[in-house]
């Protein structure tokens, strides 16, 4: 386990220094990412056994320590997001390169750092940890996302950093010192440590403290570094603003709601009663507002502003079916995602569009990318035969258990609306015209690299449809504790 | 040295530096043999900082008699944990220091100024020392005085003409301070007819004069107040740091104001007593709204600076504030989190200004426009400055994360929810300040300066990168600040000399 995270860390190193030599470079960051998915893998029986392997890197604070612990939750992310870290480096070899990007060797190098810290998350055992690695993944993100160094990037790398440095010193911090105060511990534990500690409206107000410090997740109105994150160069997107780092948040927020306050309390408590509304507003304005993006990147950020909220609306409803279903839709979206954007990236490295409006009759040129894009979209809508639809079902089921049926009915809506704004997409490609006239005779089909990476995670989107096993089984070990 | 010594290891500590210092000026000619000489005397402080910390976590408080002569009637030095710790803190950032300062002080000064210039930071690190381990009232004063008149030779070597009339502003303000410090010192000796702290505790209790004391008192915090750069008498501290030479400006940024601290605790818990401070006078409200104010507007100016130096200062005035709100809730966990700040910030602070100096030995200047692209050119520097300013924003895994930490504790313990959040917007405005800083360096195209320099030299970027790296060594492993900071905050607040 400290190998997983300690592995990513260090081969930044190796990486900084075969810079001069890409290929060399390249394979350093491609056998790490296998060997650490290799490794995060072989934990999981064990943890689905019950096993819960902890490890004390340091005491830090007297009584609060750097500590890594294992737990089912941990272990979905940490699974989705190490093999994406996989998936995504086959990929970024084919469109950094086919996209003669500057400055490839410091692009992997904090690549490298910003996976570390996303598993450092993962693995943290108490909420100063998870803190501890949440704030590296912001500030190694950082140079990844003004990675062109253009105005744009570095007024986007203004926000980017604002929101989350501002929300999680601001909110974050004060949470977890509040909550340090009054219980003394830090440590996750199963059914929660504030019990007994903290009632009524205050436990409501240290959740939404929760809930907005962890910007990572995009809940509004703190969502904006999302879009602007957007000018970074796809690979970026893709890994960490479909994976890593919006994972981050909303899994730091499940983590809360689970270990921290505990399910029960936050039912007994009503903590929660008014935070579902901003994340069911979230969900419905952020598919609003990418109906009216144009550009593909723009209108993916958004709807996955709007597709994390589902997660935390599901952590904070608090119910067995929405954790199990919340849990779920880390991994699902997360192939979905990471898939839309694969294809976003090689519609840019082989064609040069971005505009929706300008992919009209691409898709026959580029079958495979639209095609991928097509399963994708189905995926995030939440149709058999596809993964998504488990973690919708669960969602879904979850409202209902609460009897909110308003909040199902925000659920529906915005899968209606997921349609509207995804699949003309494809449909342009494949059966529309081009504005001008021109035939896409000449175009070519993306990178290899890129399509191999397309294809796997569009499989693997189909492939958990039929097979959610091993992330229900995670969910509920979780879950089923309660 | 051996054992032959060992006992007279605390009159050593302020003696080693102060021969040092004569015999600079006899080896005048000879800089580098100066600057040898004076590395290894910081050295030899350095360990017996470490050795005289050692003894007094291991045996207590260590009581030395000056000449022979017994307290009260001779000078005491006295050793305990609080002091044993600033002590290192001072001697270790001039052990950092003094190797920086051999291609940084040269400069530009000439042959022999350079000599002149060792012998200031010898007198300026006897100074500081000697008003750490003293136990004599009186005897805090003279070493205020060593320390301050050296100081303010140093800044007016500054590269600039600015330099003077910084370091002229400062003596102006420096000397009201000393003289306060003088007039308090004196009143308590009316009082109580004795300097020895140790004894003015005992005998304050049984003063019936409480005016004389009262006004004692605040003739004392003003005069220190001047010295720690305490809003609103901050105003000598942005010049001063800005125009003196980089290696000074480390030094003094890093020690000065920290001893100021040591002392205004020393007096306000060990000799006067938190009972007459917070008690009868209101002393824990005024420095509590004079360090939110501090920390605010200090922060929010910082933000407007285009000098890169200022800017530090500034925020050094914030710093200060955060240190001083600590000590005004005068709980255990408060004057822990001062005491640890005292620490940190000296980590932090004087990475940023090696940093700075690192700059500006390629730059000559401290300019933000002249700052463009030079994150490409120097690297190493650029990125060490980085990292500093993380450890100022307070990111986890940093020594300013532990500082913040302790300190938001504090307030919340108190139920001072407020001033928890102030301190974080706190850190908010520091992520501003310190991110004009980055993006100018990582983005814009070189400025016309900065094409032309190169990475800073290895002798200044080895010193700069041990302290970035302690910046990261103590803010994961806490035991050494937080173990120490703790006992010295007990037996303040217990109220044991």
């Amino acid at each position: 386990m400290e190998l997983a995270v300690a592995l990513p860390a260090a081969a930044s190193i190796p990486i900084a220094l075969t810079g001069r030599f890409p290929n060399l470079r390249e394979t350093v960051t491609l056998i790490t990412a296998l060997v650490v998915f290799v490794l995060v893998a072989s934990a999981v029986p064990g943890v689905l056994a019950g096993d819960r392997p902890e490890l004390t890197l340091t005491e830090f604070l007297p009584g609060l320590a750097l500590q890594f612990r294992l737990e089912p939750l941990g272990m979905i992310f940490a699974l989705v997001a190490s093999f994406l870290w996989l998936i995504t480096s086959i990929y970024s070899i084919g469109y950094m390169r086919g996209h003669d990007e500057q400055h490839q060797t410091r692009f992997y190098v904090c690549f490298a750092l910003a996976i570390a810290s996303a598993l450092g998350v993962a693995f943290a055992g108490n909420m100063l940890t998870l803190f501890a690695a949440y704030e590296v993944l912001s500030i190694s993100t950082y140079p990844l996302v003004t990675h062109s160094g253009t105005e744009e990037a570095r007024r986007a790398g203004r926000l980017y950093l604002g929101i989350l440095l501002g929300t999680s010193i601001g909110f974050q911090l004060l949470a977890i010192l509040w909550t340090w105060t009054v219980t003394g511990t830090l440590d996750f534990t199963e059914g929660g440590i504030l019990a007994g500690e903290i009632q009524g409206p205050a436990a409501a107000v240290l959740l939404a403290l929760y809930v907005f410090g962890i910007g990572k997740a995009a809940v509004m109105p703190f969502h904006r570094w999302l879009p602007a994150a957007m000018v970074a160069p796809t690979p970026v997107s893709a890994l960490l603003h479909a994976v890593a780092v919006v994972k981050a948040g909303v899994f730091a927020i499940l983590k809360v709601v689970i270990y921290i306050f505990g399910t029960d309390f936050i039912l007994q408590n009503s903590a929660s009663d008014w935070l579902v509304w901003f994340a069911g507003a979230t969900i419905l304005l952020a598919s609003l507002v990418a109906m009216t993006k144009d550009n593909l990147k723009a209108r993916l950020a958004y709807s996955t502003i709007s597709q994390l909220s589902y997660i935390v609306l599901g952590a904070l409803l608090a119910t067995q079916a929405s954790i199990i279903g919340s849990m779920m839709h880390i991994a699902m979206h997360a192939f979905a995602k990471i898939t839309l954007f694969f294809a976003a990236g090689a519609v840019l490295v082989a064609a040069h569009k971005s505009e929706i409006s300008d992919m009209a009759g691409l898709g026959r040129a580029m079958p495979i990318t639209f095609g991928a894009f097509f399963v994708a979209s189905l995926s995030i809508i939440g149709l058999p035969p596809l993964g998504g639809m488990w973690s919708k079902w669960y969602l879904g089921l979850g409202t209902i258990e609460s009897g909110q049926w308003l909040l199902l009915t925000v659920l529906l809506v915005s899968s209606l609306l997921n349609i509207a704004y995804l699949l003309p997409i494809p449909m342009r490609a494949f059966f529309g015209k081009p504005k001008d006239g021109t035939v896409h005779t000449r175009m070519r089909e993306a990178p290899a690299s890129c399509l191999v990476a397309m294809i796997i995670t569009s499989l693997a989107c189909l492939v958990m449809f039929f097979y959610p096993e091993p992330f229900y089984r995670l969910a509920t070990a979780i879950a089923g504790a309660q | 040295m051996g054992d032959i010594f060992a006992d007279d290891l605390p009159a050593l500590q302020v003696v080693v530096p102060l021969v040092t210092a004569p015999l600079c000026l006899v080896l005048a000619r000879w800089w580098r043999i100066v600057w040898a000489m004076c590395t290894l005397s910081t050295w030899t402080s350095l360990a017996i900082a470490i050795s005289l910390l050692q003894t007094v976590l291991a045996d207590g408080t260590v009581s030395y008699a000056m000449g022979g002569w017994a307290a009260p009637w001779g000078i005491e030095y006295r050793i305990d944990t609080m002091n044993a710790y600033v002590a290192l803190i001072v001697t270790g950032i001039a052990s950092i220091v003094l190797p920086y300062a051999y291609r940084s002080a040269p400069l530009y000064l000439q042959k022999d100024r350079v000599s002149l210039f060792f012998a200031l930071m010898m007198l300026c690190l006897t100074g500081l020392l000697g008003m750490t381990v003293t136990g004599d009232a009186f005897n805090v004063f003279v070493f205020l005085e060593i320390s301050s008149l050296s100081m303010y030779g140093l800044i007016s070597l500054g590269q600039d003409r600015r330099a003077l009339t910084a370091a002229f502003q400062y003596l102006v303000m420096g000397t009201i301070g000393g003289t306060f410090v003088l007039l308090g010192i004196g009143f308590l000796y009316v009082v109580t007819g004795t300097l020895n702290m140790a004894d003015l505790a005992q005998r304050l209790p049984e003063v019936t004069q409480l005016r004389t004391l009262h006004t004692a008192f605040a003739f004392l915090v003003v005069g220190i107040g001047l010295k720690l750069a305490m809003f609103p008498l901050h105003l000598w501290l942005p010049n001063a740091y800005a125009y003196a030479p980089s290696a000074a400006t480390v030094f003094i940024a890093a020690t000065a104001t920290k001893v100021a601290v040591y002392i205004l605790l020393r007096f306000v818990f060990t000799v006067i007593g938190p009972d007459i401070a917070y008690g009868d006078l209101p002393f824990g409200e005024i420095a509590m709204g004079l360090a939110v104010l501090g920390l605010l507007s200090g922060s929010f100016v910082a933000i407007f600076q285009q000098n890169i130096k200022r800017m530090l200062a500034y925020s050094s005035v914030a710093q200060i504030g955060y240190i001083l709100l600590g000590i005004s809730y005068a709980t255990v966990t408060g004057v822990e989190a001062s005491l640890l700040h005292l620490f940190n910030h000296a980590l932090m602070k004087s990475a940023l200004f090696m940093a700075m100096g690192c700059f500006f030995y390629r730059l000559r200047s401290s300019r933000l426009e002249d700052f463009a692209g030079i994150g490409r050119i120097m690297p190493w520097t650029f990125a060490a400055f980085v990292m500093g300013g993380l450890s100022l924003i307070g990111v986890p895994l940093t020594v300013g994360f532990i500082s913040k930490w302790y300190l938001v504790l504090a307030s919340l313990q108190e139920g001072h929810w407020i001033l928890a959040i102030l301190i974080l917007a706190g850190s908010l405005l520091a992520v501003i300040y310190i991110w004009r800083v980055v993006e100018a360096g990582w983005f814009a195209s070189p400025s016309e300066r900065a094409a032309r320099a190169r990475e800073a030299p290895l002798s200044m970027l080895i010193p700069l990168w041990i302290i970035v790296l302690a910046n990261i060594y103590f803010g994961i492993n806490t035991r050494l600040t937080v173990g120490v900071a703790e006992l010295a905050a007990q037996a303040l607040i217990g109220g044991a000399p």
